[in-house]
């Protein structure tokens, strides 16, 4: 028997008030482990799909089951990573991966390990006093990740985390992710631009479709993990780019 | 020459540009009419002459000064709190605010005196009224700039409002809450000065710098008057530069107007 699904979108459909639909006839599961990137042109309703799963916002119709739970009853055993860092600026690099911690009100005695793990498998275990404005664009994704990673989720929820650094600085932090993930056990749905970093993280890439957004096509991704950087150079890397690029510019042409 | 030798020389030479001009126009004038610009010198022998009365009088306005400053931020920041909650109670409220601000206190304060009686009471109730407003309207916009996206972030990790408040608003209001402190600790002597003009003439502890200005302007007692001034000026430098220190010492690490502070 196959593993219960971690997250299931069953006919889901989303619009915000009395608006046009954002979201419609979502249907797809996946299975614990599954890395998803989800990719598609500007206003297919991405990161509304990633809302979703975040219960930061409900479903309009259909259901979404999460853990064979609803969304908000998931909350727990969620994280994300913004596109944004979002750190706080006032607090140092150890006081931010705290954050998560503090705010469930768990003990630091308690919480202190898995917070300097974290930091250490993001490589920042020696910058746990520097604050945010002291590091690069690089070090501060490295932190917000590192900030969600402590809570130790089964779904980590990543909205273009790596969108705004340079291609060299993205294609490091895309092989470091992967090696934590390694280490970790937690299913990713990752939004992205970038068909090449969708390929290389995935185990499936959802396309969407925009006005309204809804499932154009699905690719599953069959190289083998572990990735690395000499992944990029591999014939069948290219080719699962290429087609996956061919598919996105099947749904939007070129402006 | 050196930058950082020319920033210490340029200020003082203009500094004592300005006392070589003040004596100019003082020996300038003719002889009966010197007494509208002491010379330097008289007003420094104000200073010893009367020195035990205005150190007696700069203490009760501190005094005054620091109760109404304290107060209004007190008081201000739990106003503060309350006209963050929503747009609705701002719109409400601040047309009152701004009557509150427009009317000159000076006009009030003879009222205030028989409201709250004479003294260090009436003096610490006009320096709250003229701090309050710079740090409730400072105060109250900082708590309502914060970052959406960090909003998000918290109520992502399910925060309770009293948490969004304290490890969220509460801190990233700091710089509005220390540009209203700025201000209001410019403010807070002149207002302790204002009111012990008006009220502090029947105090007890033998009033403060404003009772001091009544005196020595009906004895014409000019040179004290110009002393009683530059010490008003002082006291305000003092309040200024506690308040710079301490948003430099809570800001430094953090906030982009420190950012040279250290790299």
């Amino acid at each position: 028997m196959p593993a219960p699904p971690i997250v299931e979108f069953q006919d889901v459909a989303k619009r915000y008030g009395g608006g046009p639909l954002v979201l419609d006839r979502i249907t797809f599961r996946s299975k614990p482990g599954d890395f998803t990137s989800i990719i598609g042109p500007s206003g297919c309703g991405k990161s509304t799909l990633l809302r979703l799963i975040a219960g930061l916002s409900p479903v309009s119709a259909g259901t979404l089951t999460i853990g064979g739970g609803t969304a908000e009853s998931a909350a727990t055993e969620l994280a994300f990573v913004f596109q944004d860092p979002t750190l706080l600026p006032w607090l140092n690099v150890a006081g931010n991966v705290r954050l998560p911690h503090r705010l469930r009100g768990v003990p630091q005695a308690q919480g202190a390990a898995a917070q300097e793990q974290a930091l250490a498998l993001v490589g920042l275990a020696g910058h746990a006093r520097f604050y945010p404005r002291q590091l690069s664009g690089g070090q501060k994704m490295r932190v917000s990740l590192a900030r969600a990673l402590t809570l130790s989720p089964s779904i980590l929820l990543l909205d273009e985390p790596f969108g705004a650094l340079d291609e060299m600085t993205r294609e490091r932090l895309n092989e470091e992710l992967l090696a934590i993930r390694q280490q970790q056990a937690w299913s990713a749905f990752f939004v992205t631009h970038s068909v090449a970093e969708a390929v290389f993280l995935s185990t499936r890439i959802i396309v969407l479709a925009p006005h309204p957004g809804r499932i154009h096509a699905e690719v599953t991704v069959d190289l083998p993990y572990p990735r690395t950087a000499e992944t990029r150079f591999t014939r069948r890397y290219q080719d699962l780019v290429t087609d996956t690029s061919r598919l996105l510019h099947s749904v939007a042409p070129a402006a | 020459m050196p930058r950082r030798l020319l920033q210490v020389l340029l200020p003082a030479a203009i500094g004592a540009l300005v006392i070589a001009l003040w004596y100019g126009v003082h020996t300038w004038l003719t002889e009966d009419m010197r007494f509208l610009l002491p010379a330097p010198g008289a007003v420094l022998a104000a200073f010893r002459d009367h020195g035990s009365e205005l150190a007696r009088a700069t203490l009760n306005t501190t005094e005054g000064a620091l109760l109404g400053f304290i107060l209004a931020v007190a008081i201000s920041f739990a106003f503060a709190l309350g006209l963050s909650l929503s747009p609705l109670v701002r719109v409400s409220f601040y047309p009152y605010l701004m009557i509150l601000q427009m009317t000159p206190v000076i006009v009030f304060a003879p009222i205030l005196v028989l409201w709250v009686g004479a003294g260090i009471k009436s003096v610490v109730v006009i320096t709250f009224l003229i701090c309050f407003f710079p740090l409730v309207v400072n105060t109250t916009q900082g708590l309502i700039s914060t970052d959406r996206n960090l909003v998000e972030l918290f109520r992502m990790y399910r925060a309770r409002r009293l948490q969004e408040l304290w490890l969220l608003r509460v801190p990233s209001a700091l710089p509005y809450f220390f540009t209203g402190l700025r201000i209001a600790a410019t403010l807070a002597p002149i207002g302790a000065l204002v009111g012990d003009y008006t009220a502090g003439s029947s105090a007890g502890n033998g009033g403060g710098l404003g009772f001091q200005t009544i005196i020595y302007s009906s004895r014409a007692q000019y040179p004290a008057l110009f002393a009683t001034a530059m010490v008003t000026c002082a006291l305000g430098f003092v309040f200024v530069a506690v308040v710079v220190s301490l948003s430099w010492l809570v800001l430094r690490h953090w906030h982009d107007s420190y950012d040279r502070a250290d790299g």
